[in-house]
């Protein structure tokens, strides 16, 4: 039967006439079947490597984070902890989201993104950001002893510009442990000053939050005093007052606060 | 090599250039000349998908039914483009960061399908990978000389490597600015075709819409 062999099928395969229906439909149908395993086969055996680069990508981003956070990285070696844990967090109720790659979540186009975005009244919004995504990353640091820091990313509206930062609160969850403004449009020279590392200092070691959960820190004109109280920068009013605000505003109700608490009430450990 | 044969490898680099003759290509000239290293990256990946894409569609060409020609030519391109994009994001990351998406849009580039509709589809596979890799010089000829001009004078460098020292870091060479927008490109682009097109006068197309010489009497 020399007819049914695939070799001679083959050439009766290639011998039809060019236009012809079976032709046609062979001819997709084996240029289609190709190219799909050429792709699969390439896109599977190369996997690992391109994820081995997305991970280098991100640990270089979290590792941009603690460099900019003055004493984040003493931090990590006194905890032992190796890197930052990204989590995606459900600000409406403050649950870690199981679901959801914070790695892959794209923060700042969820700003914008009107399917995942809440409005916020003008009572809510101290922080001049008219709405706010229902997800946003958080980070937490884990050492030998349990949570030792939780970074979170904030931003709002300074004088003139939206100013962007990394709040880092310590293990009590109430003391900040560091602020770093990443992203600021402010006027140079003026409210621009609130990037001076001496001004962002100030900042760490300070009392956010209250025993009752109250948010008591504030940016005042001179003559700060306590641990509750951050020195505003002369000539840059509206931007000091801006960072406190957009820190107040996260750490609130409307922000991070739901997430804080059940962290401290030990549910999201 | 036969004297023919080498014809289809050099002609495209300057009387047949993809890009200044046919001005195919452009719109990923414009945007991967900032700088050399993305430049050469972008041209070896055209060059490799246009001279496989070439081979293979050549080596197909007598079994093609014309109703699903380009359909089976643009699945061939498109499938080389998306390994070509994988091997980068594999093995050369930070570069293909750089050029985003403009590994994928090589699909999109005329110069691929130019190529395989008016010559793999008509010769045996070797003229049509000489004739692939040809283009792909002519168009890699022009992106390096592009992204030369365009990286030498916007940043005073060359691959990175800085040649002429910044006014910023005390040198005397101010930075054109204007040269990493991507109009500059179109100009650099432009005046090359003017000085290619003044020594090789054939390359100038006929005016396809003439101005009518205007006597005074049949004005309305």
């Amino acid at each position: 039967m020399a007819e049914r062999s695939p070799l001679s099928l083959w050439r009766r395969f290639l011998a039809l006439p060019n236009d012809s229906r079976g032709k046609t439909l062979g001819v997709a149908f084996l240029v289609a079947l190709i190219s799909a395993l050429g792709v699969s086969v390439t896109s599977v055996l190369l996997e690992p490597r391109q994820q081995a680069h997305l991970d280098a990508a991100r640990e270089a981003k979290l590792a941009g984070m603690i460099a900019a956070l003055p004493g984040l990285g003493d931090l990590l070696r006194e905890t032992g902890a190796e890197t930052l844990e990204a989590v995606l967090v459900d600000l409406a109720s403050g649950t870690i989201r199981q679901d959801a790659d914070p790695h892959s979540y794209d923060f700042l186009a969820a700003q914008s993104d009107a399917a995942r975005i809440t409005a916020l009244s003008p009572e809510q919004d101290i922080a001049g950001i008219a709405r706010r995504p229902d997800l946003a990353p958080a980070y937490l640091l884990r050492g030998r002893d349990g949570l030792a820091l939780v970074v979170l990313p904030v931003y709002g509206a300074g004088y003139q510009s939206t100013i962007r930062a990394y709040l880092a609160l310590a293990a009590d969850l109430t003391t900040i442990a560091g602020l770093s403004i990443y992203e600021q449009g402010e006027t140079p020279g003026l409210g621009a000053r609130i990037t001076d590392p001496g001004w962002q200092a100030l900042w760490s070691g300070k009392q956010a939050v209250d025993a009752s959960g109250e948010i008591v820190i504030a940016v005042v004109r001179g003559g700060a005093t306590g641990l509750r109280e951050i020195d505003g920068i002369s000539g840059a009013t509206r931007s000091s007052m801006g960072v406190a605000r957009l820190v107040q505003f996260w750490l609130g109700p409307d922000g991070f606060g739901p997430f804080l608490a059940a962290l401290r009430s030990g549910e999201e450990r | 090599m036969s004297k023919r044969a080498l014809h289809h490898l050099t002609a495209p680099l300057i009387d047949g250039n993809p890009i200044t003759l046919q001005i195919l290509g452009i719109c990923s000239a414009l945007a991967v000349t900032t700088s050399m290293a993305t430049a050469l990256t972008m041209s070896l990946a055209l060059t490799v998908v246009l001279t496989t894409a070439s081979a293979l569609i050549s080596l197909v060409r007598h079994h093609l039914p014309n109703a699903i020609r380009l359909v089976v030519q643009i699945t061939i391109i498109a499938s080389l483009v998306i390994v070509a994009d994988q091997i980068l994001r594999a093995y050369a990351f930070e570069m293909s960061q750089r050029l985003s998406v403009f590994v994928g849009l090589i699909v999109t580039n005329c110069i691929v399908l130019g190529r395989a509709e008016t010559f793999a589809m008509r010769n045996p596979v070797w003229p049509s990978v000489l004739d692939g890799l040809g283009n792909g010089l002519g168009y890699s000829l022009v992106l390096m000389l592009v992204a030369a001009i365009r990286e030498g004078l916007g940043a005073g460098a060359l691959f990175g490597v800085q040649l002429l020292p910044l006014a910023s870091s005390g040198g005397w060479f101010q930075p054109l600015g204007f040269m990493l927008l991507a109009p500059s490109a179109f100009f650099i682009i432009g005046l090359l075709i003017w000085a290619i097109r003044t020594r090789r006068p054939e390359q100038v197309e006929p005016d396809e819409f003439p101005l009518r010489e205007r006597s005074g009497g049949d004005r309305p």
